[in-house]
């Protein structure tokens, strides 16, 4: 008999992607057996528009870059603006900062738990694990004012203090976590069903992680001890000498399957916590902003020349901004985004070929994938392959919209 | 044509699709409760079907279109005929005598086979997947299914369902032939999520994997038809479970003394209270506290594990009868 092959699209919209990607398999029966991943449906020109703004409309903006992570973008905007500008946050702001990153990576990591768990066809848990997250969120609304997009960063400090009732509340979140990660240790990581779709799928062995330049808690669960916040550490880290969750110290040997992802993640929620305990413990006194008026922050930027590179470890792994200030105006003359999961992407092609279709969803889903951290750039070409740049499209469009006054009688 | 025939022709559908969308919408409420939600009100399966027949039918273009025009009706079909041969408590099966649990055995078989035929026809890469994963799931739980069917025929010496239904099987089998029905009770409960199409065996159906599988194409009064033949499906199936294995009527159980009309509206209320035992239990418990299998675990746990149960039963009735 001969074997048919079926081509299965996946994407751009597919009740397991909550964002548009692509993924085009060859599927021979149950086996995948040719893949191609295509990018590049969720492009918004952030970029662009940030480099048209001034620095802290551009840091709102970097806020909205991605949902989930909401605070890893402006962190690393403003460690980046501040080693431009050559000033530095104040402690109790370095410490508060930190407390609201760790925060956010407990929401995202218990978020990720629920929605592979709905992947893998386990909707209970997904409730569960959501119903669990609502407690953090409740204390970082407390603290910012919002659940999703805090607002709570500034170049130079941040913008809200924490007061005493807030350090109480952490506290009972601190210990209410610590049950609920005991009793996630037991659902997810002693579940036979749970590891009988995770064990072995979605491998990546340590040398093709390094190959395929991945990062956060896939690098660590196929072994490397790599975490920005250990390599290159910054604000209320440096106090503390953390180290990367890696599968050897939990159970003795990495494998780097989504089954280790799991459980890097969870212990890393663990580690959140004894972090946020520190910091609320040491918390220094002082103040909370440097340059408390904005204007004179903008004419400080204004009269500012110089680069900078700002480093945060996101829950999905490091996010990287490069600014450059050139003196003439008040926001970044060069602004660049660097996101986690344009790394991680890369795994998917290694994963997807020889997996199953059933593995599809966990494959997809154990990165964590964030469409819209993605697409940085869109190249257009016209029919004959010659690329069009902007003043091409921006002429191209007046004249559609003085052709469609002429049609329509109208005259603005 | 008695006015008998033309009761059950008209009156045992719509009872059938009745208590079908019924115990689906209890099933998604509890479902609902036991996750911490609230839950959509009993009624919303009627709702779901009554949006699904106003909607407009596409039939997509690469489709073989009489055949998958043809399917749906003929899942509805053989769904409506297998309420025909299940004794309703104490009344007896209207097609008693005309066909015993082989027949039950191959109208659900048809059934799935009708949604594997459908979704081959619908052309469509994700139906064909689920129409793949449909029969290698049908070939992995027939055997145990009648292997369970095989142990009742032992010691009934007959397949007839009436027959079962008569006298409690836990009465007439001795304390080895009890392990064994025992064994056989578990086999069909692992039987059960299997045949409905539900977690942690929906692997045809996979939302997350193969978008709905055989359904991705079917919209409209298609679709409608297959969500009422699966709803009389789950109705049947778990009606069968409790004519073979807790056939107690109420009279039996409390030494009631009941007659008339009185009897036969306690003993149907009884059978329909067994039967939301049976599917909260079976079904609806089994859904929330599971994940989906991959095809190969799910063959292999038949296969093996469950085969190697069932015949172990099926070797115990064996030596209790001889």
């Amino acid at each position: 008999m001969a074997k048919t092959t079926y081509y299965v699209p996946i994407g751009p919209i597919h009740p397991a992607l909550k964002e548009p990607i692509r993924v085009e398999a060859e599927v021979e029966g149950e086996k995948i057996v040719k893949v191609d991943v295509k990018r590049g449906f969720a492009h918004r020109g952030i970029e662009y528009m940030g480099m048209k703004r001034n620095a802290i409309q551009t840091l709102y903006l970097s806020e909205r870059i991605c949902g989930i992570c909401s605070i890893s973008h402006p962190y690393a905007f403003v460690i980046g603006s501040e080693k431009a500008l050559g000033i530095e946050a104040p402690p109790r702001a370095q410490y508060i900062r930190s407390i609201i990153a760790e925060l956010e990576r407990i929401h995202s990591h218990i978020l990720w738990l629920g929605v592979i768990a709905h992947e893998i066809g386990f909707d209970s848990l997904l409730f569960w694990t959501w119903k669990g997250r609502e407690k953090v969120l409740d204390i970082l609304e407390a603290i910012t004012g919002n659940r999703i997009n805090y607002s709570m960063y500034m170049i130079g400090g941040v913008r809200r203090d924490l007061k005493e009732s807030h350090i109480r509340a952490l506290k009972d979140m601190i210990t209410y976590y610590w049950e609920f990660t005991e009793h996630m240790k037991e659902v997810f990581l002693s579940d036979p069903v749970y590891e009988a779709r995770t064990r072995g799928v979605a491998r990546v062995p340590k040398d093709v992680a390094l190959k395929l330049n991945l990062v956060g808690p896939v690098a660590r669960a196929a072994g490397l001890r790599m975490d920005i916040r250990q390599d290159i550490p910054y604000d209320a880290y440096a106090d503390i000498d953390v180290k990367a969750v890696v599968p050897q110290d939990i159970v003795g040997e990495a494998r780097g399957d989504a089954y280790d992802v799991t459980m890097v993640r969870i212990y890393e929620i663990e580690q959140s916590l004894d972090i946020i305990e520190y910091c609320i413990d040491n918390l220094p006194e002082g103040r909370i902003l440097t340059i408390p008026n904005y204007i004179a922050l903008l004419n400080k930027i204004k009269k500012t020349e110089g680069e900078g590179i700002g480093a945060h470890e996101a829950p999905r792994g490091e996010v990287i901004h490069y600014f450059r200030y050139d003196g003439t105006r008040d926001g970044p003359a060069v602004w660049k985004v660097i996101a986690p999961s344009y790394n991680n992407i890369n795994s998917w092609a290694y994963c997807l070929l020889g997996a199953e279709v059933a593995d599809i969803p966990v494959v997809v889903g154990y990165i964590d994938p964030c469409m819209c951290c993605n697409d940085r750039i869109a190249v257009v070409k016209d029919s004959t392959g010659k690329m069009l740049d902007y003043s091409y499209i921006h002429k191209k469009a007046i004249e559609k919209t003085r052709m469609l006054e002429k049609e329509l009688g109208v005259r603005r | 044509m008695t006015p008998e025939t033309i009761f059950y022709a008209v009156g045992m559908p719509l009872i059938g699709v009745f208590l079908g969308l019924v115990y689906k919408g209890i099933d998604r409420r509890v479902s609902a409760r036991m996750t911490s939600r609230i839950g959509p009100p009993i009624r919303q399966p009627f709702w779901d079907v009554g949006k699904l027949l106003l909607k407009e039918t596409v039939v997509p273009a690469n489709a073989v279109k009489w055949i998958f025009n043809a399917m749906p009706l003929l899942a509805l079909a053989s769904s409506m005929t297998l309420l025909l041969y299940i004794p309703f408590g104490i009344i007896k099966a209207p097609l008693e005598g005309y066909g015993d649990l082989v027949v039950i055995l191959y109208l659900l078989t048809l059934q799935a086979l009708a949604m594997a035929i459908g979704g081959f026809a619908s052309g469509s890469p994700f139906s064909s997947v689920g129409a793949q994963r449909e029969m290698v799931l049908m070939m992995s739980y027939e055997m145990p299914f009648a292997i369970v069917i095989t142990g009742f025929a032992l010691i009934y010496k007959s397949f007839s369902l009436s027959t079962i239904a008569s006298t409690p099987v836990w009465t007439i089998v001795g304390p080895l032939g009890g392990l064994g029905v025992f064994l056989l009770l578990i086999v069909f409960l692992w039987v059960t999520p299997a045949e409905l199409a539900k977690l942690p065996f929906d692997i045809a159906e996979a939302e997350t994997e193969i978008a709905e599988g055989m359904l991705a194409e079917y919209s409209g009064r298609n679709l409608a038809l297959f969500y009422l033949s699966d709803a009389v499906r789950g109705f049947a199936m778990i009606a069968i479970e409790v004519v073979l294995f807790i056939p107690f009527t109420l009279s039996y159980l409390f030494g009631l003394n009941l007659s008339g009309p009185m009897l036969y509206i306690a003993e149907g209320l009884w059978f329909l209270f067994k039967v939301l035992l049976f599917y909260v239990s079976a079904v609806t418990l089994v859904r929330t506290s599971f994940a989906r299998f991959r095809i190969e675990q799910a063959s292999k746990l038949f296969w093996v594990y469950v085969n190697i149960i069932a015949l172990l039963g099926l070797l115990l009735i064996w030596v209790e009868v001889m």
